[in-house]
């Protein structure tokens, strides 16, 4: 059985990548499972989707927990816990990372015996961001690693799982998909089949007896007031919001009124500031702005300032 | 390949959506809640296409939207509807009411587990509150399985020996939002399954009226009644097995009213409902290769319970682990207790009935965790001794757990430094 891993955000298309990756393989004849997970149902939250293919009817479900494959859309979603990115690899898996850092740096830093590959995301059409074919571009750098799939069966994919969005879409889906596939034949068919999980040899479950405790610890209730600021909802962002001071005509009111997470503030000089911590990168400021003096920047991209400034 | 020219890939919500439609519904009353909210979403679409000639009514709650449903199946149209966990809740004094009132209709509930605390991913504690109701239950383990059982509730709901509310239960997540291979059957022949919906005695209309279920004063009418309920549920047995056999004829497929699967030589028996069965499933094949005679039996009808096939099953047998995704506070799992309840005074009973507490909001039950259960009971068996019920929680989870109560503790420090009162300014 082949089970593959798509980690990324809300809204980079991982649940595409999933159906895009499922579909090419049942057309090729094979039993499939593909499904979403989502935890926080919001844009930029970390989600992931899995897909199984087997010959035989499939019975294992839900969370891969072995997977062969796992590909990694974002790669700031690597250190972040909740995300589960790295959960359950081993030396048999093939961990796909869709980043500027090189694999053998990776490789170090995650200190894991998984084959590490990166891969950056071909270049799109000029007026779109990257992040709306970063689904079909995992999808078809994934089916290239399986390695017995065609550009044909992923082509047939794309159209079946995309056709509804008309000719235009699928045209610059299919460059984007080409472009990922040629891009990774280098490592053509290193995903191998992962086993059965044998009833000979297992890891006996360390199961325990919960006890009785006090209500106060025991009840699921968090007493502290206005916690949810603690909460650093700015890992979600894909695209980060900057101000440039120079055009900004010092308004006072119109970026921080639509902000719906209230992280611009303003000071008594109507200098805004934007809570980088608490900015889910919505981009209501940058549409909102009258002089336009907020830009959009690729979220990674910004990071790798940050850290060379 | 050939075979997959015949099916395409469907999650379970997409399933429920397409038994509905092949059942000719006439009226779907409707309210979101996740994760069912693609099932009338689909189905709002293929109405909006012209796809599918019915009448879809978005009501102000699940309590308005089960009024609804069994008032239209009261007047005779054929009538579906869909909710899930905190929905089925508020429709929880509707449900008994239209039960009572022997109408015939389907609903699909997708599992979630309940509040508090709040989740959105699956355990059966809300099908389960619906188990006394009067609907009739089809516990769901694959999106196929969604798709025949709802076009076998409506002719088990229709079938004039029953005539009662049919729910049809998928886990959410695990079902609602996965996609597998799935055979949509023709529709023509669908309908001539189901059958065009015989109103002679249902005939409610608002011109005429009638009342629509009495007071009855004193134990007596309402004793008639309510056993008469129940006595269409014993009847469903009956019927279940004639729409089932029914579908076999049409589709080639067979949904036996309990789900055996290799318990005919085992030793040692999962009991389990739902989707995480065709888990067990995937373990029985494994402690199989590793030379255990393990089986497992799962009811996929849960009301009228499959009092007799569960007991002819289970005879013989040295153990029985029980794996309930449900609690019972203050006493268990569900199925353990109704499950020794069956078996109890039995000759040839297994020696040993025990109970395994898990996946409860949707919390995974991992392979390993299978082959120790069978491992358990295997011991307990030989001891002729069954033991207590276990949770299946690992000393790693409440670790993980103890990390975050330690965390909101410390949070709730340092946020009430930053928010101290700062001393006044000279």
């Amino acid at each position: 059985m082949y089970r593959i891993r798509f980690h990324g955000r809300g809204g980079q298309g991982m649940k595409t990548a999933s159906r895009i990756l499922g579909t090419a393989l049942f057309l090729e004849g094979f039993e499939v499972q593909d499904a979403p997970r989502y935890g926080a149902e919001r844009r930029g939250a970390p989600i992931f989707a899995y897909v199984r293919a087997d010959k035989r009817t499939i019975n294992e479900r839900g969370i891969i927990d072995n997977p062969d494959l796992v590909v990694v859309a974002d790669d700031t979603l690597i250190p972040v816990p909740a995300a589960g990115v790295l959960s359950g690899i081993d030396a048999h898996t093939v961990v796909l990372i869709n980043s500027d850092t090189d694999s053998q740096t990776w490789s170090q830093r995650l200190a894991t015996p998984a084959t590490v590959i990166t891969f950056r995301m071909p270049e799109a059409d000029e007026g779109h961001g990257e992040s709306g074919y970063t689904g079909v571009a995992c999808a078809a750098a994934a089916a290239r690693l399986i390695g017995f799939l065609t550009a044909d069966n992923l082509e047939q994919a794309i159209r079946k799982e995309l056709g509804e969005h008309g000719a235009t879409v699928v045209d610059a889906n299919l460059r984007v998909a080409r472009a990922s596939f040629d891009s990774l034949a280098a490592h053509a068919a290193v995903v191998c089949e992962g086993a059965l999980r044998s009833a000979v040899d297992y890891l006996q479950p360390q199961w325990t007896r919960l006890e009785a405790e006090a209500a106060a610890v025991s009840a699921p209730v968090v007493r502290a007031a206005a916690n949810s600021e603690l909460s650093k909802t700015g890992s979600w962002r894909v695209e980060r919001p900057v101000i440039d001071y120079e055009r900004c005509n010092r308004c006072w009111w119109v970026c921080s009124t639509f902000c719906p997470d209230g992280a611009i503030s303003v000071d008594a000089q109507g200098k805004p500031e934007i809570d980088y911590d608490h900015c889910k990168g919505c981009m209501i400021c940058v549409a909102q702005c009258p002089p336009h003096a907020i830009a959009a920047l690729p979220e990674h991209a910004a990071q790798l300032a940050d850290t060379r400034s | 390949m050939t075979d997959n020219l015949q099916r395409t890939l469907l999650t379970g919500n997409a399933a429920a959506a397409w038994g509905a439609r092949l059942a000719g519904v006439d009226y779907i009353p409707a309210f979101p809640i996740t994760p069912q909210t693609e099932i009338i979403e689909t189905l709002a679409r293929w109405i909006d296409a012209g796809e599918l000639q019915a009448r879809l009514v978005t009501l102000e709650s699940e309590h308005a939207m089960i009024t609804a449903a069994g008032g239209a199946a009261a007047t005779g149209v054929r009538v579906f509807s869909a909710t899930s966990s905190q929905g089925l809740l508020y429709a929880m004094e509707m449900l008994y009411t239209v039960a009572g009132w022997r109408v015939p209709l389907v609903l699909v509930n997708v599992s979630r587990g309940l509040a508090a605390p709040i989740t959105l991913e699956p355990d059966h504690n809300d099908v389960l509150a619906a188990r006394d109701s009067g609907f009739l239950q089809i516990h769901c383990a694959t999106c196929q399985e969604v798709l025949d059982s709802t076009l076998i509730a409506f002719r088990l709901a229709e079938d004039p020996r029953v005539r009662l509310p049919v729910i049809v239960n998928l886990d959410g997540f695990y079902l609602s939002f996965t996609r597998e291979p799935v055979q949509i059957p023709d529709a023509s022949r669908c309908r001539d399954y189901v059958g065009e919906f015989d109103n002679a005695t249902i005939a409610f209309r608002a011109s005429a009226p009638e009342s629509q279920a009495v007071a009855v004063l004193g134990g007596s009418p309402y004793s008639y009644f309510r056993y008469e309920l129940h006595l269409a549920a014993m009847n469903a047995l009956a019927a279940y097995e004639e729409a089932a056999s029914r579908y076999e004829q049409l589709c080639g497929r067979m949904h036996a009213n309990v789900e055996a699967y290799q318990c005919d030589d085992a030793e040692i028996v999962f009991v389990m409902m739902g989707s995480f069965a065709t888990k067990a499933k995937e373990a029985v094949d494994r402690l199989r290769d590793a030379g255990r005679r393990v089986g497992l039996l799962r009811p996929r009808l849960l009301r009228p319970f499959p009092l007799t096939t569960m007991r002819a099953h289970l005879a013989g047998k040295k153990a029985v682990a029980v794996i309930d995704q449900n609690l019972s506070m203050g006493l268990g799992g569900v199925l353990h207790t109704e499950l020794a309840a069956a078996l109890y005074g039995q000759p040839d009973q297994p020696k040993v009935v025990a109970s395994f507490i898990a996946g409860l909001g949707g919390r995974d039950i991992r392979a390993e965790e299978f082959y120790e259960i069978a491992a358990t009971v295997d011991r307990a068996g030989d001891r002729g001794e069954t033991p207590g019920p276990q949770l299946l929680y690992t000393a790693d989870e409440l670790r993980e757990l103890r990390k975050l109560q330690a965390l909101a503790r410390a949070e709730r420090r340092q946020l009430s430094a930053a928010t101290a009162p700062k001393p006044a300014a000279e």
